[in-house]
């Protein structure tokens, strides 16, 4: 259950962002999870409301995009698909693979909206 | 947060997201702003920031991860034992409660530090970073971190250490390492431990254990031990040599090292950056070479 503080660490890189570019709050938060990251989408979910109470991203919507498990094999060359617990070539079987994708833990992109500027006297 | 080091976390964290990313506000004031960074970002540049003050002592530091009860504590005190004085060592403990472990290894005439994590299942970076403030450096070889026992939650926290070990004793299942693939994966050496009683468990394999590790792409040597019976040490105490001999090597080099996973996707996935943005981490590390 590491959840919690993962996605603690991460308001606190998108306050930094907001603040950066003077957002009034943040609308979405785009993530990338690959299943070797050892973090679950579900929890993080969950972890979410709790964790951004109080912060500009209260009212943030959390996307998550899932990534496959991909790896590429130093013997043959291919890129197959893999599973998590099982990283060998889907063509030749060696287990000389290297990881392309699955193992991700990223985040993409917010979506800020700007504090409010003063209406203007017309 | 830290003032005895010239170093602030607060600073340190400044030009962690130099968010000169791509603006593009709206008409109705709404900017999406593209950042590509690691979620543990915050973790990871304090872990690049302890991995500094390792390398400047020349200190090597070790992660040691498995299990509740698969004999962390155990193998320490046998390998401080072994070891007799001829490497300098300190450890850092993590645990829920209690500085049972820490008084174990000072028992030993060791210098230890508990970190008591609370309800924490998992150490990070700024909790080792703490814990560093308490060693001299200076006067150590080799600091093992003790993480909490958990198969799960520590594989994912980049600590700035420099090598992870993890144990898999045979009062386990010999397939643990296919149930837990992230743990496994990150280790740099498995260690099959109380290994004197194999001789009444007739259910771990410890070729299976092996082969299960092979299946999740890993050249990582697997050793065998008995910290009880004093079986195996040998070997341990000869990679724990070569490694730090060929760390004081990296160093002298101004090179460093990180363990053996680290979520490359994370600089796969940034090439779209955009100008001006970047990637912080490399800053002061010359080199993250993997070997």
């Amino acid at each position: 259950m590491h959840e919690l503080s993962v996605c603690q660490g991460m308001l606190q890189q998108v306050s930094r962002i907001a603040a950066q570019h003077d957002a009034g709050r943040v609308e979405r938060i785009v993530v990338r999870i690959g299943p070797l990251s050892g973090v679950e989408p579900e929890l993080l979910r969950n972890a979410f409301p709790l964790a951004r109470a109080g912060t500009v991203a209260e009212e943030a919507e959390l996307c998550i995009e899932t990534l496959p498990v991909r790896v590429r094999c130093d013997r043959c060359g291919e890129e197959t698909d893999a599973r998590p617990n099982r990283l060998l070539c889907g063509a030749c079987g060696d287990y000389h693979t290297r990881l392309v994708s699955g193992d991700e833990l990223i985040l993409a992109s917010v979506q800020l909206v700007q504090a409010q500027t003063p209406a203007r006297l017309n | 947060m830290c003032d005895t080091c010239g170093c602030n976390v607060t600073s340190g964290n400044a030009h962690l997201v130099e968010a000169d990313g791509k603006l593009a506000t709206t008409g109705d004031g709404r900017a999406a702003v593209e950042v590509l960074q690691g979620l543990l970002s915050e973790n990871d540049h304090q872990a690049a920031h302890n991995r500094e003050h390792f390398d400047r002592h020349g200190v090597l530091a070790i992660n040691l991860m498995s299990s509740p009860g698969s004999g962390k504590t155990a193998l320490l005190e046998a390998t401080l034992d072994a070891l007799a004085g001829r490497l300098r060592v300190a450890v850092i403990e993590g645990d829920l409660e209690t500085e049972n472990d820490a008084r174990r290894i000072r028992a030993k005439g060791v210098p230890a530090i508990q970190i008591a994590t609370g309800s924490a299942c998992h150490l990070d970076a700024h909790m080792v970073h703490l814990a560093l403030h308490e060693l001299d450096l200076d006067a150590v070889d080799v600091v093992f971190i003790e993480n909490v026992g958990n198969l799960v939650c520590p594989a994912s926290f980049d600590l700035g250490h420099h090598r992870n070990v993890t144990l898999l004793s045979v009062t386990e299942g010999d397939d643990k390492p296919a149930k837990y693939p992230v743990m496994f994966r990150a280790a740099d050496l498995m260690l099959l431990t109380k290994t004197d009683l194999l001789e009444v468990l007739d259910d771990f394999d410890p070729h299976r254990a092996e082969h299960c590790l092979r299946a999740l792409a890993s050249n990582a040597p697997v050793l065998e031990v008995s910290a009880r019976k004093g079986r195996g040490l040998d070997a341990w105490l000869g990679w724990l040599r070569h490694e730090v001999a060929t760390h004081r090597q990296r160093v002298a080099a101004r090179q460093t090292l990180r363990p053996a996973v680290q979520p490359d996707g994370v600089h796969l996935h940034a090439r779209g950056e955009p100008a001006g943005h970047d990637h912080p981490h490399v800053h002061g590390h010359p080199a993250h070479g993997h070997g």
